[in-house]
């Protein structure tokens, strides 16, 4: 039987990694997104709103959720997708602060005081999401779409060149995001049975883009990496600090710690951690012609 | 259709330099034009207003019977338009398959399996036509110059193009791979493909092209079959510098 305490450590995990893949799913197409706070929120609100106040049972709440939130995410794609760069991750923390912004102004769904629900998500519910979300976006990748995605990622002229339409395949990668991100609020709602605006701010934002960055967003297992890597090493600095009088300094310090491995990162593996390379050469030599199949 | 392509009249300026001046030729179909030129004469920049990478000034290309003048560049690989550069341009965090199924991403379903069989099939007949049969799941960033310069030449092919544009095709190959390249792109040629080819390497042109656009300063100095390009005055001034620079060089 699981402690309480791994209980909510897995599922923060269960919950990081869906979101970690709703920042992904863009950044793969070379969208920087500073605002998944706001897919998140939005699809935590709509979620909870409807096991709450309209009784819906879990999944066809947490499919509402995640459908309001792409469909927020695809009219918004349109103006932020005329950003660029810097100005588009701007873009992207705005939406969030308005996402957060409106919310807190509407009183039928708590206002300042938040969201309460009695529906509950553990982690029979979070797991199993957890991995569909990876299983999708893993398979999402590996087709056509996914290839004019990550060819965008390289070369956006080029890839035009070759047919890719860039606003369409820009829109849809965005739109599937913000799908995810809701998902991964409906699913954070219903672990802690309630969501204000300041569970989700714009550090949280910061945290997810600091996963799929670190992880790596030339494969589909650079998010997964990152998420579980800075979910879990944390969690283990505090745990060894309570075991150990001599790591006490790891309960405070190892913030300090994240921040250094941060910055260590960025110099050493400014791709992320996990490279395509890397996979190639984890994998094994390529496989010759005859094999049958390809790396994709 | 007599013509794979007809440049009829196009300019292109970038601020006050103009870059090609009223330039007009036409690519017989399934012919093998190379378009040469001193460095700075306009080809790279033609073959971009061709691909529609840069929009026209003024003037007008008609390519395989289409009017490409104001065509968006994501739809001219449907009219048959393929094209490879002159500074390689492959996906780098691509494997060399994904790069080349890229080539048929426009008559392909968006959610076929990239790793399905059926999909990677034709890439793999492709690669192996081209001798680079070894690096299927290679990460092209990680391959030799010769082997990515050939893999574009594949992506390009992989379109199924009636009209292909090869930039500097053999710009660092070593002879063994120009040959490869000059008898891959012969077979290319045979099979109904009209090659326009941007190339310095003079040899490589005489031995491929039967037809040859010179440019100079973004103007059109000669046309004509590539024998006759070497007897021209215009051509040799463009390469050699004046008259009197040439007579100078052959007193000497």
């Amino acid at each position: 039987m699981i402690s309480g305490y791994w209980s909510g450590v897995l599922g923060m995990l269960a919950i990081n990694i869906v979101v970690a893949y709703s920042v992904f799913v863009p950044a793969a197409a070379g969208l920087l997104n500073l605002g998944s706070a706001g897919f998140v929120l939005l699809g935590a609100y709509m979620a909870g709103a409807m096991t709450s106040l309209f009784g819906l049972p879990l999944a066809a709440a947490l499919l509402l959720g995640s459908l309001t939130a792409g469909a927020v995410a695809f009219l918004i794609s349109f103006p932020i997708l005329r950003t660029r760069g810097i100005y588009m991750v701007l873009a992207t923390f705005a939406f969030a602060e308005v996402v957060a912004g409106v919310l807190l102004n509407i009183p039928a769904l708590g206002g300042a005081a938040g969201l309460s629900v009695m529906a509950y998500a553990g982690l029979p519910v979070l797991i199993p999401s957890a991995v569909a979300v990876v299983v999708a976006v893993a398979w999402l990748m590996r087709t056509r779409f996914g290839l004019s995605v990550r060819a965008l990622h390289d070369d956006e002229s080029v890839a035009g060149l070759f047919g890719v339409h860039l606003r369409l395949t820009q829109v849809m990668a965005f739109t599937v995001g913000g799908a995810i991100g809701g998902l991964g609020g409906g699913l954070l709602v219903h672990q802690f049975n309630f969501i204000d605006v300041q569970s989700t701010g714009a550090l949280f934002s910061i945290y997810v883009l600091l996963y799929v960055l670190m992880g790596g967003t030339q494969t589909v297992w650079g998010p997964l990496f990152g998420a579980t890597f800075f979910t879990l090493v944390p969690e283990a600095f505090r745990k060894l600090a309570e075991i150990s009088p001599a790591l006490k300094f790891l309960e405070a310090g190892r913030y300090m710690i994240f921040g250094i491995a941060v910055v260590l990162l960025m110099m050493l593996r400014p791709q992320g951690v996990i490279t395509r390379t890397l996979v190639e050469r984890l994998s094994g030599p390529a496989k010759p012609a005859s094999s049958g199949r390809g790396s994709a | 259709m007599k013509n794979a392509l007809s440049v009829s009249d196009v300019s292109k300026a970038f601020g006050g330099l103009t870059v090609i001046d009223r330039v007009s030729f036409d690519v017989p179909r399934g012919s093998r034009t190379a378009l040469i030129g001193p460095n700075g004469a306009g080809k790279s920049t033609l073959f971009n207003l061709i691909s529609g990478v840069y929009s026209v000034d003024q003037g007008r290309i008609v390519a395989l019977g289409q009017d490409i003048t104001k065509l968006p560049l994501a739809r001219r690989i449907g009219v048959g338009i393929a094209r490879s550069f002159q500074n390689i341009r492959l996906m780098p965090h691509l494997s060399t398959l994904e790069n080349v199924m890229l080539g048929e991403h426009h008559f392909s379903p968006a959610w076929q399996l990239v790793s399905s069989a059926r999909a990677s099939q034709r890439a793999r007949a492709a690669l192996q036509e081209a001798g680079l049969h070894d690096y299927p799941g290679q990460v092209v960033a990680d391959l030799p110059y010769g082997v990515q310069k050939r893999i574009e030449v594949v992506r390009a092919l992989m379109a199924k193009p009636g009209l292909m544009l090869l930039d500097e095709p053999a710009a660092g190959l070593n002879s063994g791979e120009t040959h490869e390249l000059r008898a891959l792109l012969g077979r290319v040629s045979a099979s109904g493909v009209t090659l326009v080819v941007v190339e310095h390497d003079m040899p490589f042109v005489k031995h491929l092209c039967d037809h040859v656009v010179v440019l100079n300063f973004g103007r059109k100095i000669f046309e004509g079959s590539p024998q006759n390009v070497r007897k021209d005055a215009a051509v040799l001034e463009a390469y050699l510098g004046s008259a009197d620079v040439m007579e100078d060089a052959r007193a000497a």
